[in-house]
């Protein structure tokens, strides 16, 4: 039992790599197909997007880069067919340079997905490097601070901006981030404008951001892939009970691995604990 | 099984498997993944910085005769001064610019959000938000939590006596703080982990049964 | 002069400028304040100048100096290949240059990233232990949250997930808006010695 209890609180790194390694790929071969609960934050989001009028238009900013992609581009792909099922009009901006091409790719496949026609019913205007004169910009004159959209067309020639001048004209704001975007988000177009802002964060960001939710400044949140998963479940309903099939939900299927991954993690820890805690009480025990 | 016919998988797939060989030792395929990716970055943000920034904020404005916007171009070609020693100090003008602006429009904007909207729905409004049958118990609780932390981060005085009591409750509360933040990050690095895993797997070896 | 006291009114200038006129709604105001706005992305879209005009230099010396040649010399040749392809060839979806991004950039990038995972797990074993109250606190927050967002704490008990909300609602909040206040109060305080000149960190040497 002592040398089976010294294996175990003795284990190399590269054994422990290899377990979680295992504890991931596992579920992703054999899915285990765990039932989602979905949580206030992710309701109240999906909640304030039904509530909005046909044609109303909404901005989704992909603030994230490749370094937090399977977090965030699910979420940002499951608010994008939402909103385009409702139609709802998508204006699509970056604040990320790394994110452009990520953002244009998720806009483009979800508008295939369900014929919405560009210029009409979605518009991507591409990359701003500075976030604060940005977000203030928008509040003002979006014309202005994009006049052309990523690929160079002037905006006032595109039918969906011939009535949207600025936040008055924008229902909602989601911001898609693995860094403090939808904080500055808050802080310059809700503070000064009154723009209702979302946000879809990573795991690491999304428990500072609570504070948010509770004075409303945040309409509603995506915390991580969990959150992600979420709201891919609420659409996935959405869409079948239309007859509309959805692509293979990534996040969805990614929480069977992180619920194995999570039952490793704990048991590292508690495995670390208890062979700290032996071998602290046998040198207590030996002086 | 069914491998990707597209080279660009097996070259994304083979370079993820060289950073992937770092697990293992540090090694000359993982050091040139590295350098490769820092190489191909920069000169990635550079051409976007010129194309959505540089050109259509300065330089199509002064095409256009707009002379206002010969002061951002002045200060843009003041950064060209690192590469000469005796004058790199001018670099401080344009940095200069964007702290100041930047700090300008930062402060009404972090006292609104930051300060004022967080103390309103401390004591005015904490009942928002989260209905629940506890929720005349989780808005004393919030109200005290938020105190109690605040006094931890009171540096002024001693924390001894009251100020000591109420400091080390708040380290507490705080210590709830960040065992949330760290269950959620265990699930961020997780899913990153996850996410690559998927690519292997399914884009690359064609092992994902959908 | 130009050193340090033309830097220092700029940055007095333009700081007051863009603080006070939040308060201003004239028109003139207004303007001045959409075309500051605009100069503020221009001239932070420059900034990239010092960036990559650093790691030019720091690679270039290393190679004049034999020290790491092949390596210095992979992170030269792709970034002025990239630089070139995207400022003149074409940044289209189609280009190589977007697929360079997409198929070199992305995996490395997000692969890097996710070697976190593992470290996360190798820290969890030998370095998180609940050594006292505070630590012990934090460890069991963090398994709360952790069994409660994930379905399985869902199926050991509905309540369970509820309770994991309830800390991120309650407690966690609570610790997260002192930070907030704290940081907030910083930075406005801060920003206020960055305008003022009392805080000339930022000058360097």
């Amino acid at each position: 039992m002592n040398q089976l209890l010294y294996k175990l609180t003795h284990l190399n790194r590269q054994t422990i790599y290899g377990i979680l390694a295992l504890g991931i790929i596992l579920p992703l071969l054999f899915p285990l197909r765990l039932p989602e609960h979905v949580s206030p934050p992710v309701q109240r989001l999906y909640d304030y997007i039904e509530s909005l009028p046909e044609g109303s238009a909404i901005l989704l900013s992909v603030d994230f880069g490749p370094d937090v992609l399977p977090e965030t581009y699910p979420m940002f792909l499951a608010v994008l067919r939402h909103a385009m099922f409702r139609n709802i009009k998508v204006i699509g901006i970056c604040l990320n340079p790394a994110g452009i091409g990520l953002g244009l790719e998720g806009i483009q496949k979800v508008a295939k997905e369900l014929h919405k026609e560009y210029g009409k019913d979605y518009v991507y205007l591409g990359f701003k490097p500075n976030l604060g004169a940005t977000m203030l910009g928008l509040g003002e004159d979006v014309h202005k601070v994009f006049p052309t959209d990523y690929y160079g067309t002037p905006i006032d020639s595109l039918p969906m901006f011939k009535n949207i001048r600025n936040y008055n004209d924008i229902a909602l704001v989601v911001s898609f981030s693995g860094a403090s975007h939808p904080a500055l988000w808050v802080g310059y177009a809700n503070a000064r404008y009154g723009q209702q802002i979302a946000a879809g964060v990573t795991g690491v960001m999304a428990a500072d951001y609570y504070p948010y939710l509770q004075t409303g400044q945040f309409v509603g949140m995506l915390a991580g892939m969990k959150g992600a998963a979420e709201y891919e479940y609420l659409v996935e309903k959405l869409l079948h009970q239309a007859g509309l099939n959805t692509p293979p939900p990534f996040a969805i299927r990614g929480m069977d691995a992180i619920s194995v991954a999570h039952v490793l993690i704990m048991l590292f820890v508690i495995i670390g604990n208890i062979g700290y805690f032996v071998e602290r009480k046998r040198r207590e025990s030996g002086r | 099984m069914h491998l990707s016919t597209d080279p660009w998988v097996w070259v994304a797939a083979i370079l993820s498997l060289f950073i992937f060989s770092f697990l293992y030792k540090d090694n000359p395929l993982y050091k040139f993944a590295e350098h490769l990716l820092v190489g191909i970055s920069a000169g990635y943000y550079l051409a976007l910085y010129w194309h959505n920034g540089m050109y259509p904020n300065i330089i199509a404005h002064v095409k256009a005769g707009n002379l206002w916007y010969l002061f951002p171009l002045f200060l843009g070609l003041l950064y060209f001064a690192i590469f000469v020693p005796k004058f790199a100090y001018l670099i401080r003008w344009p940095i200069a610019f964007l702290l100041g602006a930047g700090s300008g429009i930062a402060i009404p904007a972090t006292f609104q959000a930051s300060i004022y909207k967080q103390l309103e729905g401390t004591l005015l409004n904490p009942l928002a938000s989260y209905p629940s049958p506890l929720a005349l118990f989780n808005a004393l609780l919030i109200f005290l939590g938020v105190l109690l932390v605040l006094s931890y981060f009171f540096f002024s005085r001693e924390h001894k006596g009251v100020l000591g009591v109420t400091s080390r409750v708040g380290i507490w509360i705080l210590m709830i703080g960040f065992g949330a933040s760290f269950g959620y990050t265990v699930m961020a690095r997780v899913s990153l982990l996850i996410g690559r895993l998927h690519f292997l797997l399914g884009t690359w070896l064609g092992l994902l049964r959908f | 002069m130009a050193a340090r006291t033309i830097p220092l009114a700029i940055v007095f200038f333009f700081g007051v400028l863009m603080s006070i006129q939040f308060y201003i709604p004239h028109p003139v105001s207004q303007r001045l304040y959409e075309m500051v706005l605009d100069w503020m992305n221009g001239v932070s879209a420059a900034a990239i100048i010092l960036a990559v005009g650093s790691l030019v230099k720091h690679h270039w010396r290393k190679i004049s100096r034999r020290e790491n040649v092949v390596y210095s010399g992979v992170t030269l040749v792709s970034f002025f290949g990239m630089a070139f392809l995207g400022l003149f060839v074409s940044i289209a979806e189609d280009s190589l240059f977007q697929t360079l991004f997409a198929n070199v950039q992305v995996p490395l990038q997000a692969t890097m990233f996710s070697l976190l995972a593992f470290y996360m797990a190798s820290a969890a074993y030998r370095a998180f232990r609940a050594r006292n109250l505070e630590a012990t606190l934090l460890l069991l927050a963090a398994f709360v949250l952790m069994i409660g967002i994930i379905p399985i704490g869902y199926l050991i008990h509905p309540k369970f997930a509820d309770f994991a909300q309830w800390v991120l609602n309650v407690p966690n909040m609570a610790a997260k808006r002192g930070i907030m206040i704290g940081v907030g109060l910083g930075m406005i305080a801060t920003s206020v010695k960055i305008i003022l000149g009392i805080e000339r960190n930022w000058l360097g040497g």
